[in-house]
């Protein structure tokens, strides 16, 4: 007992940090289906891309020398403007490829085409990195190596709190623009009625075009705060977490932004007191190796009493 | 664009019909051309050629052929002509059946090196046992490989229920750890290793604080290292493979968790020092690869290899070269025996079994009566530094480990 409760300071701070990379990747997925009620399943790869690029950007600098010249919080955000940059590209230049022609189409159809783009991305990057590198496992240079001492069994890395300033300001940012913004007004019309947003001359795709920006964006970001967290990226570093990241979306209800952010840290919490505890509590019969089961189980029965999600609306069929 | 879409169709159709005319021709014509050369004998090798087990695949592939060019001249003057039959299984069950399927119907062919994957030897040998065709491994190490008692199949290099153990051995009496965390990645060769580890480690006196399990594929293990700094465990044994292990050993690096880190053969990658970079120093793994560059015949065949491939071999391609050559041994003992016309596979099979004493460039070779190579042997690597290969800090012979 004394072993757990000297743990949870600890825990809580690890879950955090892991639940908010899941809130960020999980914004990602209820803007797409806020908009368009389809999941991009290419989401995941999208972030997996910017994973990659702000591991090489980082690389880059670091073989360049500049690494150890410029201040780190300086390197990680160049990091992460070119991810971000980049990364918001693709998820444009995706929808205009893979979903545009086939919206009109049934739902499946655009389903099944997000799956053949996230499997082309995983294989296209590991071809890219193979032949340049001939490695595909990239391990992301160390920016951060301080760490503030709270008490003695309690200590936050430096990198973690960045990681969650930038997150916070990413998630505040994103809610301030859909809420106050013009075309945050645009993007929720759209989001309400396509058609009649059109006859209120929105372009609505160029507003579709822009959620997938923004949505990319905040992707390739998460991407980049991933590979400085946890150090290893390889192109199929997406799958599993981009999973994680879309029940993170549903459980705080698919197409609520601050549902999304919610979910996310909730699930991120679960899984790593899950994966703390399950063992000494059940005195080794289920292991860590359970948390998944562990925390997919209580979002099943939380989901079975409220279908639409934490923070979700349930929203009468639209006529 | 309807049209021209039919239009490809036709063609593509066309094509591949082509293809496969093209492609039965030489299949019809092996049974009649094989029949005036009675000469010939054929070795195989089967590893992974293609997908993302290629390297390794390739590099025992390379050591086995440089094996039998070398020999190749000494065949003529038996009246033999020797054939290499390199073999691609793609490290995937299926593939490596089939093409075991494939070389049983080849007369010529006498005998098999490979393969890399346990997972595949296992149901490919039992197509090689229906066939009467030895099988030499370089580098399978799960027990079922020979503890189903084929009389076909050996290998040459120490088995899974060797490494847990000798690491255990060493980790207890060699660097004096007292208590383990133990963490596995919940694949057959992960917990098999890290169950063994256990067992040996509590009966020789050391104290087990933990027993967690991970996922292969995530990243992010704090929970688990939370448990390993609260148990205040000594060290920790890893069984798995390297993207987790040097994730593992840089997390705990970066949460200043200061324990001692043991791991398998998994371990055994150029990749740990790229994902974990200084944080290996001190990490310590068990191998069942030599690191031959200590011994003058190790040298020379880095060299020859070096020139030959244009590229340094990799830890198992002396095991491909080893392996190749008992096999070549045992086909010469079986032509003897036939009174130097060409052996049947049975006596192949037989010779292979009966090898004894053989001295290799990784290892010597005598076989046991399931297949087991007592001479084999268990490597303890210690990171000193930041650099691949680490240094050899002890060898265990794997005999001591065997049973029967």
């Amino acid at each position: 007992m004394e072993q757990m409760t000297g743990m949870i300071p600890q825990l809580f701070i690890d879950g955090l940090t892991l639940g908010f990379v899941y809130a960020i990747v999980a914004l990602g997925y209820t803007m797409v289906y806020g908009i368009l009620e389809f999941i991009n399943f290419a989401h995941s790869e999208i972030f997996m891309v910017g994973a990659f690029v702000g591991t090489e950007v980082l690389l880059y600098l670091q073989s360049a020398g500049y690494l150890t010249n410029i201040p780190a919080p300086l390197a990680l955000m160049i990091a992460l403007l070119v991810a971000m940059i980049l990364s918001g590209t693709l998820g444009v230049f995706i929808e205009r490829i893979a979903y545009k022609p086939v919206r009109s189409a049934p739902k499946l159809v655009a389903f099944i085409s997000a799956i053949g783009v996230s499997f082309f991305l995983q294989d296209a990057v590991r071809l890219i990195e193979g032949l340049w590198k001939n490695a595909f496992y990239l391990s992301t240079p160390k920016l951060f190596s301080g760490s503030i001492k709270i008490t003695g069994t309690l200590e936050i890395p430096e990198k973690v709190i960045y990681i969650m300033v930038i997150a916070v300001f990413m998630m505040v940012g994103l809610t301030l623009f859909v809420n106050k913004h013009k075309l945050g007004k645009a993007m929720r019309a759209v989001a309400q009625d396509r058609n009649t947003a059109s006859l209120m001359s929105i372009n609505t795709d160029m507003i579709i075009s822009l959620t997938f920006l923004i949505g990319a964006g905040l992707g390739g970001a998460a991407g980049t705060l991933f590979s400085v967290q946890y150090a290893l990226v390889h192109p199929y570093v997406g799958f599993v977490l981009g999973m994680k990241a879309f029940t993170a979306a549903v459980f705080g209800g698919i197409g609520s932004l601050p549902g999304a952010m919610l979910g996310g840290i909730l699930l991120g919490l679960l899984e790593v007191f899950g994966a703390g505890f399950l063992g000494i509590l059940t005195n080794g019969a289920i292991g860590a190796e359970y948390k998944d089961v562990f925390a997919f189980a209580i979002l099943i029965i939380i989901l079975i009493f409220k279908p639409s999600g934490l923070l979700g609306k349930t929203v009468g069929e639209k006529v | 664009m309807k049209k021209l879409g039919v239009l490809f169709l036709v063609l593509l159709l066309t094509l591949s019909a082509a293809g496969c005319g093209g492609g039965s021709k030489p299949a019809e014509n092996s049974p009649t051309g094989a029949a005036p050369a009675g000469a010939v004998i054929k070795v195989a090798s089967v590893t992974p050629l293609s997908g993302s087990q290629a390297a390794v695949g390739e590099s025992i592939k390379n050591g086995a052929q440089m094996a039998l060019e070398e020999r190749v001249e000494e065949f003529k003057s038996l009246g033999f002509d020797l054939q290499f039959s390199p073999q691609d299984d793609q490290a995937d069950p299926k593939v490596g059946v089939s093409v075991a399927q494939k070389l049983i119907v080849d007369n010529d062919l006498l005998a098999v090196v490979g393969h890399w994957n346990s997972g595949v030897a296992i149901p490919s040998s039992e197509v090689y046992a229906n066939g009467n065709l030895a099988m030499v491994s370089p580098a399978n190490t799960a027990n079922d490989v020979t503890d189903r008692e084929l009389p076909n199949v050996n290998r040459i290099c120490a088995r899974d229920d060797a490494q847990g153990p000798a690491g255990a051995d060493y980790a207890f009496t060699e660097l004096g750890i007292k208590s383990i965390f133990i963490i596995q990645d919940k694949t057959t060769y992960g917990q098999g290793v890290a169950d063994e580890f256990r067992k040996q480690f509590e009966a020789v006196g050391g104290t087990v604080l933990g027993y967690e399990g991970i996922t292969a594929g995530e990243s992010d293990f704090s929970a688990v290292l939370e448990q390993v700094r609260a148990t205040k465990a000594e060290a920790v044994y890893f069984g798995g493979i390297y993207p987790e292990g040097s994730l593992l050993i840089k997390q705990l690096d970066e949460k200043g968790i200061k324990v001692k880190f043991i791991g398998p053969d998994g371990m055994d990658s150029s990749e740990v020092i790229k994902i974990a970079g200084d944080s290996a120093i001190g990490s310590v793994y068990t191998s069942l690869a030599a690191d031959i560059s200590g011994t003058t015949e190790g040298k020379a065949f880095i060299e020859k290899y070096t020139q030959k491939f244009s590229k340094a071999p990799e830890a198992y391609s002396s095991y491909g070269y080893d392996a190749m050559n008992v096999t070549l041994n045992a086909i010469v003992e079986a032509a003897k025996g036939n009174g130097g016309q060409k052996p049947t596979r049975e006596q192949v099979v037989a010779a292979a079994r009966a090898t004894s004493g053989f001295k290799g460039v990784a290892t010597n070779v005598t076989f046991n009566k399931r297949g087991d190579n007592t001479e084999a042997s268990i490597y303890v690597y210690n990171f000193v530094e930041a650099k691949y290969p680490p240094t050899v800090a002890k060898q265990i012979p794997a005999a001591g480990f065997l049973k029967d």
